[in-house]
Formats: structure tokens, sequence, C-alpha cells
């Protein structure tokens, strides 16, 4: 084909140029667009049907241009534009004070009160739950198995029945969120955290022996520093589900602030917008969570004297 | 497990001046694998007195390193008598009586050179003025003066080994035990080591037992070098290495009493079928 046969040479020419660029920037870059591109196209296609129908309830006939034009601006779109979400983010975030029942940092934050409770219980609860593992034999065998079966019942099914339970003790507000957090994310802090205290070789553990340590001591001294790297690979994916537990925690109790209670709201009146732009607000936050953390362990790295790259 | 004891022959501990410091008499260590049992040792006998410089060679599976985890206490024998100071393996550990260096420097990875070398101090409840004064000494003497703070792995391997001994004798320990800790070194290194380990044995006295698979290592070194042998683990010879002197240079290793004495250890090992594949 001779189409093919001249757009070659362009093609190569066109990479040669492009050489100051690369590193990481373009290819980013490049996947963003295209996520972007496929969005707009996403909601094209799914708004076409409302946006025409609404046209002909209206009486107005409008050309295919237009139609395609108006699908970028509904009110309750099947699937709202990306600009749609920035500027609904930009109203919440921004241009709302953040003291107000409509600023979505109001609700993050609210969130982010049970998110930290909730990881801070499920931490200390997945380091005892490993340490505890680790050192007591018959643990292992009769407790691991509750600990993994735990995690099979379904969070949606299990969240009600805490909430309920709990109130009924009278503990309410941020704890019961807190503690559906903390539900979830032991898990990995606790699977990672027996194979990281597990972790020394047997020439390092005989060196403790020979000096007659005492458990405690090579806990301390041995078993624990050996076990953060696999302690942060498990706090990464425990903070960002912890933020699922304290969202997921806000939709049965029909709270009247949060993330969870954003998306709920936001899906009893249609709000699509809403929904979506709550959604992005809870990615954000876990994205910045999960980089607070990889943060820290940076820090602790250093001090432990890991090989810089 | 059960060692059984001679209770009429057995000295009181530390009574006896010149008691051996290792005394073992038909020590045996079998265990079961999937293949049937393993005589990792059998019938064992040695005694090594306060001082010395004993390396046990021979093959692999010969029982060198067990034996050596046994008076250390890390296995236990299924039968025989072994007194390490004049107690059993269990209470000489438990008070400290000996410091061990494997075959890797086993330094941990987040401890600087200085806090590795203090680690049995801070586990001995030692105060941190001492524990410092202490590292600082021990590190002089393997000469790794001016490394203190830096991380293992900006070391090499042979400085990396110099500082686990340094850990090793930060406690002064009477009894050094040493398992083939040159063995992942280059010769250059390793001779190096064997020279500034026979200088350290000669200033602080203390007793060593040295696994090696190496003959001129095993002759250099010791005052008494034990041949081993394999299925059963056993003893084949003891030769006394005394004769070479205390104190030895590099170039010993070219004197026919030298030569003499490997070549016996050489024996040794062939009578025990060592060669034989």
């Amino acid at each position: 084909m001779t189409t093919e046969a001249a757009a070659i040479p362009g093609l190569k020419a066109r990479r040669a140029s492009f050489r100051p660029w690369e590193g990481n920037t373009l290819p980013v870059l490049v996947i963003v667009l295209a996520i972007v591109g496929l969005w707009y196209a996403a909601a094209l296609a799914m708004n076409w049907r409302g946006t025409a129908d609404a046209f002909e309830r209206a009486g107005e006939a409008r050309s295919a241009p237009e139609i395609a034009l108006a699908t970028m601006g509904q009110e309750r779109p099947m699937l709202p534009a990306p600009h749609q979400i920035v500027f609904e983010l930009k109203k919440t975030v921004i241009d709302t004070p953040t003291t107000s029942r409509r600023s979505l940092v109001y609700h993050a934050w609210v969130t982010l009160s049970s998110t930290l409770v909730g990881f801070g219980l499920g931490t200390a609860l997945g380091i005892v739950l490993a340490v505890l593992v680790v050192h007591v034999k018959t643990l292992e065998r009769s407790l691991m198995p509750w600990v993994i079966s735990s995690q099979t019942i379904p969070i949606l099914a299990i969240a009600p029945i805490i909430i309920v339970v709990l109130g009924s003790i009278g503990v309410t507000g941020l704890l019961p969120k807190s503690i559906i957090s903390a539900y979830l994310c032991f898990f990995p802090i606790t699977i990672g955290m027996v194979k990281g205290l597990n972790s020394p070789d047997p020439m390092q553990r005989d060196l403790m022996r020979t000096y007659s340590a005492s458990q405690a001591q090579t806990l301390w001294r041995l078993r624990l520093p050996a076990s953060l790297p696999y302690l942060f690979a498990g706090l990464k994916v425990a903070v960002a589900i912890s933020l699922v537990g304290a969202i997921v925690g806000e939709l049965p109790t029909g709270a009247q602030a949060g993330l969870g209670a954003r998306l709920l709201a936001g899906s009893y009146y249609g709000q699509t917008i809403q929904i979506w732009a709550a959604l992005f607000g809870a990615a954000i936050l876990a994205s910045l969570l999960v980089a607070t953390v990889g943060l820290v362990e940076r820090l602790v790295n250093r001090s432990m004297g890991a090989r810089t790259a | 497990m059960v060692v059984p004891m001679r209770a009429s022959t057995e000295p009181a501990p530390r009574a006896v001046a010149g008691a051996p410091v290792v005394d073992i008499k038909g020590l045996s260590l079998t265990y079961e694998a999937a293949d049937g049992p393993v005589y990792a040792l059998s019938n064992v006998d040695l005694q090594i007195a306060e001082g010395e410089f004993v390396s046990f060679i021979g093959p692999s599976g010969c029982g060198k390193t067990t034996l050596l985890r046994v008076v250390a206490d890390l296995e236990q024998p299924s039968g025989g008598h072994i007194r390490v100071n004049g107690v059993s393996p269990n209470e000489a550990r438990l008070r400290r009586d000996y410091g061990f260096i494997f075959q890797a420097p086993a330094l941990y990875p987040w401890r600087t050179i200085r806090r590795n070398v203090e680690l049995p101090l801070e586990i001995f409840g030692i105060s941190k003025a001492e524990r410092r004064e202490r590292s600082a000494r021990q590190l002089e003497l393997v000469n790794l003066k001016g490394f203190e703070n830096k991380f293992p792995w900006q070391l090499s391997g042979g400085m990396q080994q110099r500082a686990s001994i340094a850990r090793a004798l930060s406690f002064d320990p009477k009894l050094l035990l040493m398992d083939e800790p040159f063995g992942a070194l280059d010769e250059i290194v390793r001779d190096h080591l064997n020279e500034q380990l026979l200088r350290l044995w000669d200033k602080t006295g203390k007793t060593v037992l040295f696994v090696t698979h190496s003959i001129p290592e095993a002759v250099f070194l010791s005052t008494k070098i034990v041949v081993m042998s394999p299925r059963p683990g056993r003893i084949i010879d003891i030769i006394d290495a005394s004769s070479l002197g205390r104190m030895r240079d590099l170039d010993i290793r070219e004197t026919p009493e030298f030569l003499q004495i490997a070549h016996r250890v050489r024996e040794g090992l062939r009578a025990g079928h060592s060669y034989d594949d």
C-alpha cells in the first residue's frame, strides 16, 4: 500500500524528533490523554439517547452535532464528562467554605478522621496478632483460620451488623466506622508481618541464641527490624482499604456526612456528577494516604541504612 | 535430650586447674532423615585444653560443623558426654561462655558496624558508655577503626567478617567457636585474615575451635588438628602442630615441618576415604 509506505519514513522522523522528550512524562501524558479521550467518547455514546429523548420531548428538532455537544452538559448524565467532574470538584472543594455541608473537603475530613482511627486500630491489631502467631505455635493453627475467614465475609453484609450491635451497646459516631475500617485493614498487615517476623535467616537467629537472648530481646532487636519492609508493604495496602472500610461504614448508617454519605445521597437523587466527584475525592485521598506511607517508609529506610539506589 | 553422666569420674566444675575447656567422650548425634538414620557424629572423644587453637578438618558431611554446634548448644547430641568449661553446653551458653563466628558475617543490615559490635553488649545489659568503649577497642583490634558508622553493605566481605569477629570478642568470651569463617573469601584476603587471627589469638590467649576445609589454613593456624571423616561422622586423627610455635608468618608454609604436618593431614583424610566419591 502506498499510504503505508509513505507513512513509515514520517513515523521514523517523528520518533527521532521526540527523543529529547523521552522519559517518564511523555508516556504518562499519552496514557492520561488516551483515557480522557476514551472517556469523552463513552460519555457521548452513553448520554446520546437521553439527550436526544429530552429534545424530542421538548418538541425541539436538533441536528446530530448539537445533540453531541449537549451530551457533554447534561445535569444528570448517565456518565458525566471529565470537565463536568472537574467543575464539580472545583465548586465543592475550592469555591465552598470547608465548614459548609456542601463542601467536599468537609465530607472528606469526616471520612478521613474515621479512616485514620481505623487504620491506627487495624495496624495495632495486625501487628499484635502477627507477634502472637509467630511466638505461640498453637495460635498459628487456631487463630490464623479465623483471621483468613474473617476476610471472606463480604464487608457490605457485616457492616450493618457491626453498626447495629455497637449501636445497641451505645457506641455510635466515629468509632463504629473506624472498627469496620480496622476490620478490613488489619489483614494485609498481619499476613505481611507474620512473614516479616519469620524472615531472619537461621544464622541471624542462631546468633541471638548464642547470646542466650530472651524472646523479647530477639523480637525487638531482630524480628521487628527485619519485618519493617513487609510491614510497609502491608501498610500501603491497608491504608487504602481502611478508606474503603470507612466509606462502606458510612453507607448503612445513613450517615449525614462523609464521602460515603455523599455517594449515597448522590445515588438517591440521581446526581451522577456528585457521585463521580465524591469518587474522585476518595481516589485522591487514597493516593495521598498511600504516598504518605511511602514517604515514611523512605525516611525509615534511610535511618536503617538501606542502600540508596 | 539426656546426656548420660558419669557421676563418679565427673570433675567438679572449674575446680581442677588445667581441666579441659572442652571435654567430649563417646559423643554421638543421629537424626532421622527420609531415607533412614543419618549418623552425623559417632563415638567422638576429644579434650581441648585452655589456650589451644584447634582446627576441625574434613569433607562435607563429616560432622565438623555439627560438632561445633553441639559445643555451642545449637544442636543436641543423642548420646555421650560433653562438658564445656566444666558445665553442660546449655549452661555454658546461658552464662555466655563462648563467642560464635558463623560462615557468613551475619551482621544485621539495619545496624551500623558499631551497633552490630555492640549487639551482644546491649543484650547483656551493659551501659552505653561501656559499650562505646568496648566496641571502639574491638574495632581497633580488627583494624576497622574509622568504619564505625558505616552500614554492613558498605564494607567488603573480609571487612564484614572482621566486624563479626569484633562482635564475638566484644564481650570477651574465653572460648571462640569459628565455623568456616573465611570460607567465602578469596585466598589473598583469607591469608591476611589468618595472620591477623593468629596475632589476635596470641594476644588474647583465648581457646579457639576452628572449622575449615582448607589443609593449609588448618596447619597454619592450629596447635592441634582434628581430622574427621563422614558416614558416620568421626575423628580419624588428632595431629599435634604445636611444634610450629605460637606466632607464625605465612612463610612458614614453605618449611619442611609444615609440609610434613600437612602431609599427615592429607593421609588422615585419605584413610577416612575422604577422597572417595
